[in-house]
């Protein structure tokens, strides 16, 4: 299984080191939707940097269904995913590697969107490690359900539409854990404040990423 | 490369049906394919010549009937035959972003095979030099169909399912695929050839079947038929 993972990981990063869409498409796209909220917001600094924390997991949310839509983009040429599905790839591996690449492009995502939230809305971090950790554990976990969700939608016509409706309800609990970690992390307080929430996330992980090694295979083969 | 048994037939279709929603691609299909043969499937447009192939490599499910390869259910086990399977598809299975060389490590690594035999089964391809370091996404239709049979050569899979392998090949690429064919059956491979052009393939095949409307309609021995024991009955996979 880690073989498979490390192998499929490989590739679709491979292939992303190639097209470099997560950094020519996806990360200017999040930045834009800063720049928006921005103007949403009005010139006061005060609001901004105040709904930063929010505004800063709502536009990693929009570049999760990017990324997501980009990774399920690649096996739908020329009979990629029949190439899997004929290799005997182990499912679980399957899932875990392209859940890691996914994962491995939202970091780098983050950390810009991280910039642009702190240059452009004047956010100030008081506990850093609680946004790092923060921000690992969102991507493991948005990456495990986008991969899931992506392949249920994979094998249909609507899936750009579908996969957004599908992905971002379920994603509502990183947004909101996120979102009171960076609160949190501004804050300076007490960590544990941040901390509480961080379990939440270390859960919502946990299930996502073994729901997928269980049932990612059966949806693969039926895409 | 483990050799299914001598005494039971590599491939088994009994009364095999299999659906697309509610329009029939497999109508009842009877075949015995054993160990070392090659075989031609002939028949018009929509015959059902690729979904044969397709649920021979498991990825069409049976709704009635039941179908083994070298023994096992494509479906259930699917794992353990698609390990010892190879199938040439009408698509290559290709990643534009890759390279020849990248598409082709990947898929055998994918397959569990050795990566030892890539550079010689290019080679035979006639994949070579730059055009190893070229993106799919700047192949023709006919060199992505050289990398595939390319994947196919590297991994030397026990069973081969060939879908219209000639199709959209030059001359040299259509006898390296026809030497490729006759090394692999006399190695002891299983060989199925879905394919129009019966004249390039019958001096390959020991055996042509028909298909018309999903159904076995024709069959003639064209060639040699290889030594095996008594074919016994294999596991099957039986969907009610």
């Amino acid at each position: 299984m880690w073989r498979d993972t490390v192998l499929v990981a490989g590739k679709d990063l491979r292939i992303e080191a190639r097209s470099r869409v997560a950094l020519s498409q996806v990360a200017p796209f999040g930045v834009v939707a800063l720049v928006l909220f921005a103007f949403a917001l009005g010139p006061e600094r005060t609001p901004m940097a105040k709904g930063s924390p929010g505004l800063f997991w709502v536009a990693v949310l929009f570049c999760t269904v990017l990324a997501v839509q980009r990774s399920v983009a690649v096996e739908s040429v020329d009979g990629a995913r029949d190439g899997l599905r004929l290799s005997g790839l182990d499912p679980a591996g399957l899932f875990l590697g392209k859940s890691a690449a996914v994962a491995a492009q939202l970091v780098v995502l983050e950390v810009v969107l991280g910039a642009g939230v702190v240059l452009l809305y004047g956010a100030k971090i008081e506990i850093p490690w609680l946004v790092v950790t923060s921000g690992l554990l969102g991507a493991v976990g948005l990456a495990a359900t986008g991969t899931l969700y992506g392949a249920l939608s994979a094998g249909l016509r609507v899936r750009e539409t579908l996969l957004p409706l599908l992905l971002l309800p379920i994603a509502a609990p990183v947004l909101l854990a996120g979102t009171r970690i960076w609160q949190a992390a501004m804050a300076g307080g007490v960590p544990s404040d941040g901390t509480q929430w961080l379990r939440l996330l270390v859960v919502f992980d946990a299930v996502y990423v073994a729901l997928g090694v269980v049932v990612f295979g059966p949806i693969h083969e039926s895409a | 490369m483990a050799p299914a048994a001598p005494s039971s037939p590599v491939l088994f279709l009994h009364g095999a049906v299999a659906l697309s929603g509610r329009f029939p691609l497999l109508a009842g299909v009877d075949l015995e394919v054993a160990s070392g043969e090659t075989v031609l499937i002939d028949g018009p447009n929509g015959a059902g010549k690729t979904s044969l192939l397709r649920v021979c490599a498991g990825l069409v499910p049976l709704a009635s009937g039941r179908v083994a390869v070298f023994g096992l259910d494509p479906v259930r086990r699917r794992t353990q035959v698609r390990r010892r399977t190879g199938l040439v598809a009408h698509a290559a299975h290709l990643y534009d972003d890759l390279t020849v060389r990248e598409n082709v490590r990947f898929a055998v690594r994918a397959a569990g095979a050795d990566t030892g035999r890539i550079d010689g089964a290019c080679d035979r391809l006639g994949l070579s030099g730059r055009l190893l370091k070229t993106s799919a996404s700047k192949l023709s239709a006919g060199q992505r169909r050289r990398v595939a049979l390319a994947v196919l050569a590297a991994r030397w899979p026990e069973l081969w399912l060939l879908d219209e392998p000639h199709a959209g090949l030059d001359a040299s690429a259509r006898q390296a695929l026809d030497q490729l064919i006759v090394e692999a059956a006399a190695g002891g491979a299983t060989v199925v050839i879905a394919s129009h052009e019966t004249s390039s393939v019958e001096p390959l095949a020991s055996r042509a079947i028909t298909l018309t409307g999903g159904r076995v309609t024709a069959e003639r021995a064209i060639g040699p038929a290889p030594e095996h024991g008594d074919p016994t009955r294999p596991e099957v996979a039986h969907v009610a």
